[in-house]
């Protein structure tokens, strides 16, 4: 900003990096010195002190607000990112957590209401998802992910089996091939049917003595219910495989059904999907595990248990057949509290209508916005709903001009370009937490775009013409990563972020 | 939509030119027009046996990453290593310049199973509507 020009848009627009802002002797306050900074040069791997900006307080302080108010969040309006399940996170499930902020991990005293309270997440987790043992250690959903994949390979060499294969139907997300194969498996894609959900007479050709288990959403990516699901989970038991589901879409579905009961064997939950806790830059997630029976031996370590006085402890001794551990300490405490702050607030029929509403906001969008957007296919949806920029493509518009052109309308964009088995995908998963003047809203938002997109297309290319930031080159920044300081493309009196 | 006469092609939109036991692979026209702006691109090692369907690489575009399959059996001989630095070769020149390997075909029978190029012609109209 040289102030000589007139604000246009915000201040905090042009806000420079931090690094850009330092000058030696701005920051006028004495610095803690944890160790002998003449001795960093020595520590392992380090390669001397960071190169630090020397700022003013004032300075640090505009800095972040500046960019606090570049973001936008579930707090400033509607954020229909498809299967990340942007729900409102309930400001109360804050407060009890916070009240547990002070207790030390080590101090087994303390400790001891805490995982009691720990326990009885695992235990409403159980009930929800009709499986018999839970572990809250892992940190996110791919890490849930990574977590029961290895506890069905650690099953399969308990039984002295060294299947390899893990089949993952076309519309799954991109982390389920990713967990997969870094817990030792090679994965195979296997088509749904034309309907969007996956047939059995489709799973039965791709089986055989070296199927490890197949991994499934339900419902799926498309917002479609794997109807023939209980079929699926005989042919797979039949042949020696296991049932995986990805729990990311559980939202649709809590309260109503239960994954154990349509067979699966191991599954993972998003609590920073379902169970309303931030999700995204407000994390961190967590995404504990649950199994069947069979496969609880070989949870990770440690299990929370009762000793002799009653009282909840970590496990001294693991299962032998354990994976061991996944994290340290126990996983994202903090996130599990918030969890089951929000399922006792809400209790069973409070969950079923989350689910319930959930889906009827989602069907309420998809039927206003029907005659103004392509629907890939025509199977009934749940939470979310897939549209495709087919009817506007003809007029050069593509999905990603009508995602920017969102923005100017005060709407984070939906989930863009998945799944891959929908060309020019836009994937919008309202939540339940909207009200119906937000969904009002949206939809008359989308249907200024198709309007648009009929009548100045060449616009919708310039998009967002009103946000803090406007049209990026993303070709550009991906083909010329800039990923560390300093760096010499980035030179001080450079404006821009 | 350009489609040259004396290629093979597969359902995954991946180009092969047969000369002797040399097969040199690459994506076509269409797919690299539904992917737009190509900005990353990994293929596998030299003297990798792959199978036909077998990843033999990835392409990243900023809509989505997507694996590249090998048409037919056979080893990989050659990777067009120029494509990791200027991935924008593959928009701008898919069937020449942007090739990604070379397979030692196994059996050249096998290229029976590929279209040619009126067949493929007809599978991507089909598959846009």
């Amino acid at each position: 900003m040289s102030g000589s020009e007139y604000v246009t848009h915000f201040p905090e627009v042009r806000e420079p990096l931090l690094n850009l802002k330092g000058a030696p002797g701005k920051n006028k306050r004495v610095l803690p010195a944890p160790f002998d900074p003449a001795g960093a040069a020595d520590l392992p791997g380090t390669g001397g002190l960071p190169d630090l900006p020397d700022v003013s307080e004032v300075e640090t302080v505009r800095h972040f607000t500046r960019l606090s108010r570049l973001n936008y969040g579930i707090d400033h309006g509607m954020y229909p990112l498809g299967s990340c399940t942007m729900k409102y996170n309930p400001k109360i499930t804050e407060e009890i957590a916070a009240r547990l902020a002070p207790v030390h991990p080590a101090d087994t005293g303390a400790m001891g209401p805490v995982l009691e309270r720990l326990a009885q997440l695992q235990d409403y987790l159980g009930e929800i998802c009709g499986m018999d043992a839970c572990s809250l250690w892992p940190a996110a959903g791919a890490h849930g992910e990574l977590t029961g994949m290895m506890v069905i390979k650690r099953a399969l060499k308990s039984r002295g089996e060294h299947r390899r294969t893990v089949l993952i139907p076309d519309t799954a997300h991109g982390t389920n091939p990713a967990s997969c194969t870094i817990a030792g498996f090679v994965t195979k894609a296997i088509p749904s049917g034309e309907n969007g959900y996956l047939e059995a007479s489709i799973l039965r050709q791709h089986l055989n003595h070296d199927t490890a288990a197949l991994m499934i959403t339900n419902p799926n990516t498309l917002g479609v219910f794997e109807q023939e699901i209980h079929t699926i989970a005989e042919l797979l038991h039949e042949n020696g495989s296991y049932l995986y589901m990805d729990g990311a879409n559980l939202n649709a579905i809590m309260g109503i059904v239960r994954p154990g009961d349509m067979g699966v064997d191991c599954m993972h939950v998003n609590l920073h999907k379902t169970f309303g806790t931030p999700h995204g830059g407000g994390g961190p997630g967590s995404g504990p595990v649950l199994v069947r029976k069979e496969l609880e031996p070989f949870l990770p370590a440690p299990r929370i248990v009762r000793d002799a006085s009653g009282a909840y402890v970590l496990e001294e001794e693991p299962h032998p057949e354990s994976i061991g551990k996944v994290h340290s300490c126990m996983g994202n405490v903090s996130v599990c509290i918030k969890a089951l702050a929000y399922i006792l607030s809400l209790g069973h029929l409070g969950l079923r209508e989350a689910a319930t509403t959930a889906s009827l906001n989602a069907l309420y969008i998809k039927n206003r916005l029907k005659k103004f957007f392509d629907l890939a296919y025509d199977t009934p949806t749940l939470h979310e709903f897939v549209f495709s920029d087919a009817l506007q493509k003809e007029a050069g518009v593509t999905t990603m001009d009508m995602a920017k052109a969102l923005m100017d309308f005060g709407f984070h964009p939906p989930t863009v370009y998945f799944p891959l088995v929908v060309a020019g995908a836009l994937m919008i998963e309202p939540t339940e937490t909207e009200p119906l003047q937000e969904l009002d809203r949206f939809v008359q938002a989308m249907e200024n775009i198709a309007a648009m997109s009929r009548e100045e297309p060449e616009k919708t290319h310039e998009s967002p013409l009103a946000a803090p930031v406007l049209r990026v080159d993303e070709v550009w920044a991906a083909r010329n990563l800039i990923l560390t300081w300093p760096d010499e493309r980035i030179q001080p009196g450079e404006e821009g972020i | 939509m350009e489609i040259p006469e004396q290629l093979f092609y597969t359902e995954d939109h991946e180009w092969g030119e047969l000369e002797d036991d040399l097969m040199k692979v690459g994506i076509t026209d269409y797919a690299q027009h539904e992917l737009g702006d190509v900005v990353f691109v990994e293929l596998v090692e030299v003297g990798t046996a792959v199978a036909k369907g077998d990843p033999i690489g990835t392409v990243e575009s900023v809509k989505a990453v997507s694996e590249i399959y090998a048409p037919v059996d056979g080893e990989v001989v050659e990777v067009n290593g120029v494509l990791m630095d200027t991935p924008e070769l593959i928009n701008q020149d898919c069937y020449g310049e942007a090739w990604m390997v070379v397979l030692k075909v196994n059996d050249p029978s096998q290229v029976d199973t590929l279209m040619d190029a009126r067949t493929y012609q007809a599978y991507i109209e089909a598959e846009a509507k």
